[in-house]
């Protein structure tokens, strides 16, 4: 920090040359990170009361990751994210090292079937794939944006370079195994390759090759059971009734039985009644839909329409390539994050452990989140 | 920026918007569109109702004596939300139960299973309730057993007995009337599909007979507790918790006295007829009052114990129920038993006959047989008795003067080349009288018989043509008889034609006529009460538990029959006749009861399963006293022989029953009812008998 902002002159050129941050973007992630507080809180506080616990146990410590992460996105804003590419190596090497961590035994710790976390005393977990996500967005925006004036595309070299950044995290991810967060890179991995400029064939070629690793690897069952038991509970709810087939039912009835006012914050009877697990994380949608109805949780939605259209914006506004291919990078996150976790809820999408941008309880992908929102912001403040 | 790259970013975004519009469209369906089918479904995860019975409503005599009843019974229950808890899951609790039961340990289990928790095809006796209810065991369990559950709750966890009602027929006076009754049973699953009957799980509703029919009134409405359970199905809160409010009592017009008098007459009549040697399988007995057509007893017979269902009904009983080897004995005869009416149809005759202009005082020839075409059709039970009035061939039951009248007006109607405009007197006469209808008693399942007119003839023949005209190659084995073939040839011709030998049938109630036995009792009753059908009505009044009268229920006309005064006149008499110098004479000579009526002695086709032929079927229909008509009775025995030495027999034991006949005499003080006929007041229903005195009951 203090090569960045060591010196007076460079910090008020820093406030002279700002255009502010987008105030809208602001907004939008502050109601979002609000309702998630009060969802947090209406999922755990009944259950936990008649269970003899803490009833703020999680809403506390919500609130904790919220206060973590927002000195995390003020501190990304306050980086020139330009500077960023010096570090980006760093940045990558330590997401790679902490992947290769959680893989020991004994070092990581397995939840729901994923050996994703390292578990830290006093009860903090960190989960790697999260900064290897920022890692990999920005590792690749350097390598396609490097050395190039406005008008020339990547070269096919510069994507096998960016390719390999993405795949060797990804390889890891799969490890673990987290489905989950190996599409969410895909995602971003695709929409930057497909802005780069780069060859579309390119990006054609990637999205067949996806759908055919996803066929093999469930046929030679290198996707673990547990993975296929969800994806066929989302063709076939009755297919594994007691787990996921299950909590995608529970889900749905939850969410359906909100209607258009809902119960009532802290009144769902389901959510009260704890009938979908998880809640606090990855469906705290459903608590937003019973609580809060059609007219809350479509303003939720709203919230992240309005989000999607700023962070767009500022894609759009910026002259920088590098620049450009990092919104691109963390629009496609979220945008696929957002889209998988509410559609999983609402059985659209199959069950994989995503949790719900600015809103799940967590704070690795909480930190994560806002870090991106950061980004976003640093983007903004530095494109005129 | 090149183009590729602004173009795949607005892709992207057209992307990612179309993405959150496709989440609002689905969160429009599930919670706008569907959000109520989703509370619903939210509704029943959550909530777990207790359901407490109501006190079902008493079916009485037209006394207030109780003919069906709750009594007090003692169930034993297991609560699964207790055993659950236990670290073996209630297993030793369940077996320590099973020997204090004396039940199989395996039917304890299976009963104490929730039927999601079994195996589709080993969910038989499995509890389709909720875990948080308590599971019945037994109903009938003796007081030594429940204190023995209830003073060591260490030895059995979770177990519980309390009193409840158990729906009893006590049979006060002697009598069953399991066919009028009915049964009650716990509703079933398609039962609560319909939804409004608001019924509730394993609620005890009406299944049959006048349980099923007025189950609405009896019922009463169940104490419902629902409970907001959470995931761990552990009690959050009491959503409502309503009362539960008893049923309402039945008041019918039977008296318990005179249906055990009839279903014993009856079943004297049966004996005595297979003492005869005849096969006798069945049969029923109904008496009518005929000043409104209230039903004051109805008996079929071979009947069952309608208390066989609260005792637990065992495969074999369920079975027998319906076996033809016992006379299929949840059959009613009285209503769903059709017969040919033989010689009591020749009432109809004769007002056909009057239409048709035929003069009642005039005397015609009774030859001992007749020629009709190339028939020969014989008298059945008279010899020939030359030339006699009409009055006179109704008492002795002469057929050759109704096989002349119907050949004559079946020539006048054209014979085998119908006129266009016809009178088909005896068609008519029949309709009129409600042959080919259901009379619309108040029990369920009433048959409505045959009337074989043109357009039955037409319709049976459509729909058995192809059958008929490939006689050879469709029927069975031992029915290509060379007789049989030439009926079925002659069948396939002209089988839709109403021919001479149908017409002369008809006329003394054979070939193809069938009709229940209380159709016969309607018809008698309108001709003793002048020409009114009455519809059958077995219910009088519905009362409230505190005895107020909720609501009665008013005779109501099926219409008139098709008889002029006179017709009624002569009939009056020629009926009487036959008790006095006719073929019933023997059977009444010096009874005190001038009684009216008619013999019937009904062919029957066919072979019974061992391989004899069918015996006859025995008729009485008659009515009381013939001067100044009340009751109507009417008795059919399947295979009982001769109407008058087995039916008309039966039928003077009920009426010895109803006016307290003994010997010759009449002593008022046996009679059923008194002079004034059966009572014209709604009774009290006597509180005394919601408990009654276990010495009145029987089992």
């Amino acid at each position: 920090m203090s090569k960045l902002l060591g010196n007076s002159r460079r910090a008020r050129s820093f406030r002279e040359n700002i255009s502010g941050y987008d105030k809208q973007l602001n907004y939008a992630v502050g109601l979002l990170l609000i309702l998630g507080t009060l969802l947090v809180w209406a999922a755990t506080k009944q259950w936990f009361a008649s269970q003899g616990l803490d009833p703020q146990y999680y809403v506390k410590r919500h609130v904790l990751n919220i206060f973590i992460g927002l000195l995390l996105a003020y501190g990304t804003t306050l980086v020139d994210y330009r500077l960023l590419r010096a570090y980006t190596p760093f940045v990558w090497g330590i997401g790679i090292l902490g992947l290769i961590a959680v893989l020991i035994p004994g070092v990581g710790s397995t939840i729901n079937g994923a050996r994703s976390w390292i578990s830290f005393p006093g009860g903090f977990t960190l989960q790697p794939a999260e900064l290897a996500k920022i890692a990999v967005i920005i590792g690749m925006a350097m390598l396609l944006a490097e050395a190039r004036d406005q008008d020339s595309a990547p070269t096919h070299m510069d994507v096998v370079k960016a390719l390999a950044v993405a795949l060797i995290p990804m390889g890891l991810i799969m490890l673990e195994p987290d489905l989950g967060e190996a599409l969410i890179i895909s995602a971003a991995v695709i929409a930057i390759i497909g802005v780069s400029g780069a060859p579309s064939r390119w990006v054609v070629g990637l999205l067949l090759v996806g759908i055919l690793t996803g066929v093999v690897a469930v046929k030679a069952g290198v996707i673990h059971q547990y993975q296929v038991k969800r994806l066929q509970s989302f063709v076939d709810p009755t297919a594994d009734p007691q787990q996921s087939g299950y909590q995608l039912r529970q889900s749905r009835i939850t969410i359906g039985s909100g209607g258009i006012l809902g119960r009532g914050l802290f009144s769902g009877p389901q959510t009260n009644g704890r009938f979908v697990p998880e809640q606090q994380t990855d469906f705290i949608f459903t608590v937003a839909g019973e609580e809060l109805g059609f007219l809350g949780s479509g303003f939720i939605l709203l919230l992240f329409g309005l989000f999607f259209i700023r962070a767009f914006a500022i894609a759009q506004r910026t002259t920088d390539i590098f620049g450009r291919l990092v919104c691109i990078g963390v629009i496609a996150w979220f945008a696929f994050q957002t889209f998988e976790n509410i559609g999983m809820t609402m059985g659209l999408m199959p069950m994989t452990g995503v949790p719900l941008p600015f809103m799940s309880y967590g704070g690795s992908s909480m930190f994560a989140n806002m870090v991106g929102l950061g980004l976003l912001q640093s983007v903004h403040l530095r494109s005129r | 920026m090149n183009q590729r790259s602004r173009l795949s970013l607005v892709v992207t975004q057209t992307l990612v918007l179309s993405l959150m519009l496709a989440l609002f469209g689905r969160l429009f369906f599930l919670q706008v569109a569907s959000g109520l089918k989703y509370q619903n479904a939210a509704l029943s995860i959550q909530s777990r109702d207790i359901v407490n019975p109501a006190t079902r409503g008493a079916i009485t005599d037209s006394s207030g004596l109780p003919l069906a009843m709750d009594r007090p019974g003692m169930q034993i229950t297991v609560n699964r939300s207790a055993t659950d808890a236990l670290p073996d899951k209630g297993m030793t609790v369940f077996a320590t139960l099973a020997k204090l039961l004396s039940l199989k340990p395996a039917d304890v289990f299976t009963k104490t299973r929730l039927c999601g928790e079994l195996a589709i095809g080993q969910r038989a006796g499995c509890w389709n309730g909720t875990r948080q209810q308590p599971i019945p065991l037994t109903k009938v369990a003796t007081e030594a057993q429940a204190l023995k559950v209830l003073e060591n709750p260490s030895l059995f966890p979770g177990v519980d007995a309390a009193p409840v009602p158990i729906r009893s027929y006590p049979s006060l006076a002697g009598e069953n009337a399991a066919h009028v009754l009915g049964y009650t049973g716990i509703v079933t699953d398609s039962d609560l599909l319909n939804t409004s009957k608001n019924y509730h799980r394993n609620e005890i509703v009406g299944k049959s007979g006048l349980e099923y029919v007025y189950d609405s009134y009896l019922r009463g409405t169940p104490g419902v507790k629902t409970l907001i359970v959470d995931r761990k199905e552990a009690i959050t809160s009491v959503s409502q918790n309503t009362q539960s409010i008893p049923g309402n009592n039945v008041v019918t017009h039977l008296d318990a006295r005179l249906q055990a008098a009839t279903e014993a007459a009856l079943a004297s009549s049966v004996a005595r007829s297979r003492s005869l040697g005849y096969h006798a399988d069945s049969g029923a007995a109904i008496v009518m009052d005929v000043k409104n057509g209230a039903i004051l007893a109805m008996a079929s017979y071979p009947t069952y114990d309608p208390n066989m269902w609260q005792k637990g009904l065992t495969t074999q009983q369920a079975k027998d129920l319906f076996s033809a080897s016992k006379g299929v004995p949840a059959l009613s005869r009285a209503i769903q038993g059709v017969y040919a009416p033989a010689s009591t149809f020749k009432a109809v005759s004769v007002v056909a006959a009057s239409a048709a202009g035929y003069n009642l005082k005039a005397r015609y020839d009774c030859p001992a047989q007749l020629q009709v075409g190339t028939q020969l059709f014989r008298n059945f039970e008279t010899k020939s008795q030359g030339r006699i009035d009409m009055n006179e061939a109704i008492a002795v039951s002469c057929d050759t003067i109704w096989y002349q009248i119907a050949f004559d007006q079946w020539l006048k109607d054209g014979g085998l080349r119908p006129h266009s405009s016809l009178n088909d007197y005896f068609f008519n006469a029949a309709r009129g009288f409600g042959v080919g209808k259901k009379t619309g008693i108040d029990l369920p399942g009433e048959l409505p018989g045959r009337l074989p007119d043109r357009q039955w003839k037409q319709d049976y023949y459509d729909a058995n043509k192809s059958f008929y005209c490939n006689f050879t190659s469709r029927a069975k084995k031992s029915d290509l008889t060379p007789y049989l073939i030439a009926i079925a040839h002659e069948n396939c011709l002209d089988g839709n034609k109403l021919r001479a030998g149908d017409a002369v049938n008809f006329a003394i109630g054979q070939g193809d006529t069938l009709v229940t036995p209380l159709q016969l009792t309607d018809l008698y009753a309108a001709i003793a009460n002048g020409g009114t059908l009455w519809k059958p009505e077995i219910v009088r009044a519905i009362v409230s538990p505190e005895g107020k009268v909720i609501k009665s229920f008013t005779p109501v006309s099926n219409g008139r029959a098709p008889a002029t005064s006179s017709d009624i006149t002569f009939l009056h008499s020629a009926l009487r006749a036959v008790a006095t110098r006719g073929t019933a004479a023997g059977v009444f000579a010096n009874y005190p009861i001038e009684v009216a009526g008619k013999t019937g002695t009904g062919q029957v086709l066919g072979r019974n399963p061992n391989g004899s032929a069918k015996d006859d079927t025995s008729w009485f229909a008659s009515f009381a006293p013939s001067s100044s008509p009340r009751y109507a009775v009417v008795m059919m025995v399947s295979q009982g022989g001769f109407g008058a030495s087995v039916s008309a027999v039966g039928v003077k034991d009920i009426y010895s029953a109803i006016f307290g006949v003994v010997g010759n005499k009449v002593n008022p003080a046996k009679a059923i009812y008194p002079d004034s006929g059966p009572p014209s007041s709604i009774p009290k229903v006597d509180p005394k008998y919601a408990k009654l005195p276990a010495g009145v009951m029987k089992k």
